[in-house]
């Protein structure tokens, strides 16, 4: 059960060759036996996905259910689940119970998925490797030793070694796509305020979407179905209207405009991704699509611009971890200045407080104009490329990362190694569009993943030319040895 | 641009992060590394660009000015650290 997709599982639901209280205990005892190793489960709610199985089964028996009725999923442990354990991976919040349900996740109850647990990340989303979680750091289901990319690791291991059919990620810089690059999912970011952001605790306000890593093409159309939306609670949620992501996968691609940005192929990229990635592009010739050269030229202030935008921002997110309301207070305060001090200082991470102090630094008197707006400016330059280049093309394609999966360790002593390798995905972020990140091949055993970048809105259509792909391929359906 | 310890101790305490004496060497390394990094803007040219606000120009939603919520202040509390009839208790502000 474990191997199959979601579209698939909600058949044999519907089907009733097996019920969702089974299913559910399929996936918490896969759980049970293997993340011990994996790391990737924060928090498992056993009792609780039972009850939900069972509500979703007596849904299904009464003929009520819809697609994801009785589909167990995992959540990254940044979305607020009432009265179950929300800690962003610090130990900022790792007394928090959330006492409200983020929209998405109120999206998915309604729906009838049954919730397995909260899953591990970088410390509040700040990461590209899962490696700064409080909880410890994540291995990759295709080898252990190396990581699984951040900073939706967790949500990404457990898919990849099939502890969840799908999970929830959030990105911010590539947190959805890179993971699923380096564990072979398909991981889609929506366009910003595509999806709401009420209850998913902020990291950079303009930047941040949620979204989901998936098996399959087809099952991130099922999940975006629920997780789209305008909401009024999220004041930067988007007022579009939500086509059913499933209703063209099946479209042809003839004649779809593809652009290569030579900026993406450049010297950081390592030769065994460059091939698989052109390999993947080729096939899309073979499939109709024509592709064509683009300009992305101001692509090279993406990491700069990012790493001064998101840190400001961030510092001003996480001042409202105080001590005072909610989270980790430290102990024997002697004055209030102490009490922030400590608590914070105690309560986060290394790598929150680089940043946090970066953004600080960013946005203080004297220092505001060189670099905050002037990486607010770059950012428009940055979106202008992608605005120019869609006149050209449909969607520009490229290499989700620079590398497969690196080994752990290896980038923690140099942050700027580490940012680097959110070298491609970061633009689209700060551009607001959409992207979906597909497995295109494997190197050395360790899979690698094409990035298809959409205009504004454009996630039916990413999910179509993604399909198309998949039905062509099937680097998607193969399984990490060790947890067949 | 090199910081300086002292530069570091000024932004920690904007930031109300306590930093220790030992860890101050190894941030005021680190971000002296980010801030050369980002240094790299320097380069473009953007005089005459305007900052962007939104990708899509959006404009901040407004609503009606009525009390859509409900008194959850028991449900909030009973998570924090430290609170007394419905007051959050913090050291002593004002002596």
């Amino acid at each position: 059960m474990h191997k199959q997709t979601i579209a698939s599982l909600a058949e044999g639901l519907r089907a009733g060759e097996f019920s969702s209280e089974e299913l559910t205990r399929h996936f918490l005892d896969r759980i049970q036996r293997y993340n011990g190793q994996l790391n990737c489960y924060i928090t498992v709610t056993e009792e609780a996905a039972l009850a939900a199985a069972r509500e979703a089964d007596r849904r299904l028996r009464a003929g009520s259910a819809t697609v994801l009725t009785g589909i167990p999923l995992a959540h990254k442990d940044i979305f607020c689940t009432d009265g179950v354990r929300t800690t962003c991976a610090s130990r900022m919040l790792d007394n928090f119970i959330a006492p409200y349900d983020a929209t998405v996740i109120s999206a998915f109850k309604e729906a009838g998925a049954v919730m397995l647990g909260k899953t591990n990340m970088d410390e509040f989303a700040m990461g590209s490797s899962n490696e700064t979680s409080y909880y410890g750091p994540v291995g990759n289901p295709w080898d252990m030793g190396r990581v699984p990319g951040g900073s939706s690791g967790g949500s990404a291991a457990a898919v990849a070694a099939r502890l969840a059919p799908g999970a929830t990620g959030t990105d911010t810089g590539g947190s959805i796509r890179q993971p699923a690059a380096l564990c072979g999912l398909t991981g889609l970011k929506p366009t910003y305020g595509r999806v709401s952001r009420y209850g998913m605790i902020a990291f950079a306000s303009s930047l941040d979407q949620g979204g989901p890593l998936t098996l399959t093409a087809q099952d991130a159309a099922i999940m975006m179905n629920a997780m789209a939306g305008f909401d009024e609670r999220d004041s930067t949620s988007i007022d579009h209207p939500v086509p059913d992501y499933g209703a063209a996968l099946e479209q042809s691609i003839e004649g779809l405009r593809i652009g290569v940005p030579g900026e993406f192929f450049g010297d950081g990229l390592a030769p065994e991704v460059r091939g698989l990635v052109e390999a993947a592009i080729r096939q899309y010739e073979r499939m109709g699509a024509t592709v064509e050269e683009i300009g992305l030229p101001n692509s090279r202030y993406s990491a700069p611009t990012y790493y001064v935008v998101a840190p400001a921002e961030c510092s001003s997110n996480l001042s409202r971890f105080d001590g005072v309301r909610y989270g980790y207070r430290c102990e024997d305060p002697v004055d209030l200045m102490d009490l922030y001090k400590r608590s914070r200082g105690e309560g986060f991470g290394a790598e929150v407080k680089r940043r946090i102090m970066i953004g600080t630094y960013a946005l203080s008197a004297g220092y505001y104009d060189a670099y905050y707006l002037k990486a607010q400016k770059l950012r428009q330059l940055i979106s202008d490329d992608f605005k120019t280049a869609f006149e050209q093309v449909d969607v520009i394609m490229g290499p989700t990362t620079p590398t497969t999966a690196f080994a752990a360790g290896d980038k923690l002593d140099d942050p700027i190694q580490m940012y680097l390798s959110d070298i491609y995905t970061i633009a689209v972020n700060l551009a607001g569009l959409p992207a979906i990140s597909i497995p295109c091949g494997f190197s050395n055993g360790l899979p690698a993943g094409l990035q298809i970048i959409g205009n504004y809105f454009t996630e039916a259509r990413l999910l179509n030319i993604a399909h198309r792909y998949q039905q062509e391929t099937d680097w998607h359906t193969h399984i990490p040895e060790a947890f067949e | 641009m090199a910081l300086q310890r002292s530069d570091v101790e000024k932004i920690a305490h904007l930031a109300r992060l306590a930093v220790s004496t030992e860890e101050l060497a190894d941030y005021t390394r680190s971000l002296s590394d980010i801030l050369e990094f980002v240094e790299q803007m320097d380069s473009a040219d953007v005089a005459q660009v305007a900052p962007m606000a939104h990708p899509l120009d959006a404009v901040q939603r407004l609503r009606e000015d009525a009390v859509r919520e409900t008194d959850q202040r028991d449900k909030f509390q009973a998570i924090a650290p430290c609170v007394e009839e419905g007051l959050y208790l913090v050291p002593k502000v004002i002596e």
